[in-house]
């Protein structure tokens, strides 16, 4: 069985009656047995998902309405509630913490037929952009497992690069799709604010993040998005996109559009090889047609220091429900009174979330919150403005995802300046809403690079259509499992 | 001179739902933690759905009590743990960043005084705390979350109050108020709820929290202000603090450990965008918020022709008024409110009796109408009123099951005149020559007659026969 293909590829196979739903589904799980001990890509395997394999190939053949995935195995973040399954968030505190209900995308999937293969290990509460904040242990990128696969999607990406999966459903809030995207070489995206509902993903920072699929092309996440984007009544903060199908036109070209460089994202400390991608890319699309510019984003520069600031504020706030008295893991409340026990229930998140919360519990704090958090709502409103009237003149933006190779596992994971400081390139899509993706685009002494574009809000069909046009650019090694 | 300020709390009891979820407003009805959902319990991963009904209701009473209304608002998170909180923070609204909340300043007059309102907010009630075990010892608590979620409105005035009689009258108004619009049912046990803060003239402000009921609320103002009058009488200090009303002893107690300074970070809630109320939604809800009780009662008077003060207790309460809407016409708008103030206030003057009444709009104008027809007198329709609200059945069929209805058949009634005109010679002679003296004779038909006679009848048919 042929597990390395695209998900558009898979259901073609399936239709044709080339392949089984079972087959496949069975040949995955032997692989993700295989080669997971050593990637660490998921953190629970979906035991039923032979069974319902078997259900989707016999609805297929009975000849009854079969949903577009046609059982296409998928890996999920394991911080989106699917029913009766485990949701740890990669925290000892949710440990045990079984959801009882679906999330909207989980429940769109769900109709479709799709198939959730298993929870993607991630970092704890996805705070961190190596996996190595999982409680329980990092995952490795396929391309050298001496190195981290980025962040916190860590699990998604491996999954999908490693062919654990088809595609996978990872969140970003600050660069969590796209940054284990460009370090595993697989498409990660990052679509406008509101576009798929955040229902049922447990909150890190509400107010910037989005779930965004991570595929192993372009086409096959404008296939995921046409079945769970769009208006949700149960969040609030989706918008209509009006049933958009991404995949229709996504051939149409970069013929006459004008991107614009991002000056604040090649600065210096940019590795050398990940300036020679960018500039290679840029002249691919100047060979489609498109026309390229450099344009300055001001803000940038105080961009990571807005987002720490904001994500914290919100992670002190969207965390305190973990107290352990409704949900989490065993312990008992005997001989405690509430504001003790509260101190001994929260022991158990791990150090970057505990972190954060210190963080998020001083910046906005009476006294203070004028010298932070209040600037960096600022520093936000600022570079909107300043990304808005970019998107004025261009089409797109493109910059490199991440300023830097991967990494080795341990290497920066005791200095979280220079962890947070990776995301510079990445924070800016959350901050103004904008949609962004990572398309793999070289590979440089064995390890990937991926370029990013971003568009304006509600552009996200435009900015397929180039990242589509990108990816055809470029063939790539296979990756080395 | 004493100063008083409320903090009134107040549920949406009539709503459907819950402030951010489909749980049921109505939370009393259920079991304990059986009105509950990922959403109310703050479940990993939900989010707050806003209840675009509240926010409606939530702006009829600000706009009800006068207060500006901004055109767009915005919901924050309060921030501080409770095991009554399901995700440790409340959303809530705050206009410390601008007038966001869905009321600003307004005023309303209680009597010749003007109340301030500094603002009207809307926010979730948390869950309800119940303490079991004797002692401290063993105390445990339990939690019920069918309330968590529901909303609620708080309206929170100036210290304009200068006595407990200014606030029960404010209070009244309120109650009142927020009665005719529909949109809470105050007598709900935990429907009202108050901070108060007190303080006298050179003394410090005092707040007393927990104050479960409008009735305990002026209970609590008058203690606190003696309490603090007799501490300022023996020269002794003040102190600014927060205090806790003891609703079993009734009184204020002192919160024994000092509440830390909390800080509640507060921060705007992502999860719900801004909701726009612009003029043209303003204009709309206006028209569809119900008569105020003010206006209400200045119809009354000058249409109707109703007394003052029949009109003042009419008006100011929903459920009569709503009574008389339905049951008036031009005709018999007058009969019926004096059927509804004088006899049938007396017949449910509690909460039980008057949803245990059986009362309609039909019964009152059929019985105003047959008074007006002379077909039932005055003092049978008492006994009529008392039946229809006990049992809910038709006038025409009460009042021959109890046999109520006038004596209108002119055959009957002339028998009985005439064993009247034989029985009373001297009274049938006066009455030719005064014709006052008639009125003893009409009044010895009605006692033949029980009270049933057609009074009108009687008259001409005993004039007729002694002239």
């Amino acid at each position: 069985m042929n597990l390395k293909i695209s998900a558009l590829s898979y259901v073609q196979e399936v239709q044709n009656g080339n392949i089984s739903a079972e087959d496949f589904t069975a040949a995955t799980l032997e692989h993700i047995h295989n080669i997971d001990e050593k990637l660490h890509a998921f953190l629970s395997v979906n035991d039923n998902a032979i069974n319902q394999a078997r259900d989707i190939d016999k609805k297929i053949k009975s000849g009854k309405k079969v949903g577009a995935c046609f059982g296409m195995p998928i890996s999920i973040k394991d911080n989106m509630c699917i029913k009766d399954s485990k949701t740890t968030c990669a925290s000892k505190m949710l440990e045990n913490f079984v959801a009882p209900y679906d999330a909207t995308v989980i429940s769109k999937l769900k109709e479709q037929d799709a198939i959730f293969i298993g929870k993607a290990n991630m970092d704890e509460f996805a705070m961190g952009l190596t996996t190595e904040f999982s409680a329980y242990g990092p995952s490795k990128n396929p391309w050298n497992v001496d190195y981290t696969p980025g962040g916190s999607s860590g699990g998604s990406a491996v999954s999908v690069s490693a062919f654990e999966c088809v595609a996978s459903l990872g969140s970003d809030t600050g660069g969590s799709v796209r940054n284990p995207a460009s370090f595993c070489s697989t498409v990660g995206y990052k679509p406008t604010y509101g576009l798929i509902s955040r229902y049922g993903l447990i909150s890190y920072a509400n107010s910037i993040e989005q779930i965004g699929p991570v595929t192993r092309t372009v086409k096959d996440t404008a296939f995921l998005l046409n079945m769970i984007t769009g208006l949700d009544p149960n969040d609030n903060t989706t918008v209509d996109n009006k049933n958009e199908d991404y995949l229709l036109g996504i051939d149409s070209g970069v013929e006459g559009k004008k991107i614009g460089i991002i000056k604040e994202m090649m600065a210096e400390g940019t590795d050398p090889a990940v300036v020679s991608a960018t500039n290679d890319a840029i002249s691919k699309l100047e060979g489609l047609g498109a026309i390229c510019e450099e344009v300055s984003l001001d803000m940038v520069k105080y961009s990571v220091a807005a987002y720490y600031t904001i994500t914290a504020t919100e992670a002190g706030s969207n965390l305190a429900r973990y107290d352990n008295l409704r949900y989490g893991y065993d312990f008992s409340l005997e001989g405690y009174e509430f504001n003790s026990y509260i101190q001994k229930a929260r022991k158990n998140f791990g150090p970057e979330v505990t972190r954060r919360m210190i963080i998020g519990g001083f910046v906005p704090s009476a006294g203070h919150a004028g010298k932070y958090f209040l600037k960096a709502l600022k520093v936000k409103s600022k570079l909107t403005k300043e990304i808005n009237d970019a998107f004025k003149k261009y089409d797109l933006l493109i910059a490199p995802t991440v300023p830097i190779l991967p990494f080795k596992l341990g290497e920066k994971i005791d200095d979280p300046v220079a962890l947070f400081l990776v995301d510079i390139n990445t924070v800016t899509a959350n901050l103004t809403g904008k949609p962004a993706i990572s398309v793999p685009f070289a590979v440089s002494n064995g390890l990937p690079i991926g370029i990013q574009l971003l568009a304006d809000s509600n552009n996200d069909k435009i900015l397929l259509q180039a990242a589509n046009a990108l990816e055809q650019t470029v063939k790539l090694p296979e990756v080395p499992i | 001179m004493t100063k008083i300020g409320l903090e009134i709390h107040c549920q949406l009891t009539n709503l459907e739902s819950k402030l951010f979820c489909s749980c049921k407003a109505n939370y009393r009805q259920f079991e304990i933690n059986e009105n509950i959902c990922p959403v109310c319990m703050g479940l990993p991963g939900s989010l707050p759905r806003l209840n675009q009904d509240a926010v409606k209701k939530a702006t009829m009473i600000a706009m009800a009590l006068n207060c500006s209304t901004p055109e767009k608002i915005a919901f924050f998170r309060k921030n501080y743990f409770y095991p009554d909180l399901p995700k440790n923070f409340q959303i809530t609204q705050l206009n410390i960043y601008g007038d966001t909340s869905v009321g600003g300043t307004g005023s309303i007059m209680v009597g010749d005084k003007k109340i301030r309102i500094t603002r009207i907010q809307l926010e979730e009630d948390p869950g309800r705390l119940i303490y079991e075990g004797s002692s401290s010892k063993n105390q445990i608590t339990l939690v019920d979350y069918n309330r968590a979620g529901t909303p609620l409105v708080e309206i929170v005035t100036e210290p304009d109050f200068e006595s407990p009689k200014q606030v029960r009258e404010f209070l009244n108004i309120l109650s009142d108020l927020l009665e005719n619009l529909g949109v809470s049912d105050p007598s709900l046990e935990g429907a009202m709820r108050a901070d108060a803060n007190v303080s006298i003239e050179g003394g410090k402000k005092v707040e007393i929290k927990n104050i479960g009921s409008f009735h305990d609320l002026e209970k609590a103002v008058h203690f606190e202000i003696t309490r603090q009058e007799s501490l300022h009488s023996r020269a002794i200090e003040i102190a600014q603090e927060t205090r806790h009303w003891d609703d079993k002893r009734k009184i204020t107690i002192s919160s024994r450990s000092k509440e830390e300074a909390l800080d509640y970070r507060y921060f705007l809630e992502g999860d719900i965008p801004w909701v726009t109320i612009d003029p043209t939604i303003q204009e709309k809800l206006k028209s569809q918020m119900p008569e105020s009780i003010s206006s209400k009662k200045e119809r009354y008077v000058s249409k109707y022709n109703i007394p003052n003060q029949v009109a003042d207790v009419l008006s100011s309460d929903k459920f009569y008024s709503d009574l008389f809407e339905d049951s008036h016409t031009e005709s018999n708008a007058k009969e019926i409110a004096n059927i509804i103030t004088t006899d049938l206030m007396g017949l449910v003057d509690t909460r039980e009796k008057r949803e245990a009444s059986k009362i309609t709009s039909t019964h009152l104008r059929d019985l105003a109408n047959a008074i007006q027809a002379g077909k039932i007198s005055r003092n049978s329709a008492k006994n009529a009123l008392y039946e229809i609200v006990k049992t809910g059945k038709d006038l025409s069929q009460v009042m021959s099951d109890l046999d109520l209805g006038n004596v209108s058949d002119e055959s009957e009634l002339l028998t009985i005149i005439k064993d009247v005109i034989s029985e009373e010679p001297q009274a049938v002679q006066q009455a030719k020559s005064n014709p006052q003296t008639i009125n003893y004779l009409v009044g010895k038909v009605m006692q033949k007659t029980k009270g049933k006679a057609d009074p009108k009848l009687t008259l001409d048919l005993l004039k007729k026969q002694i002239e």
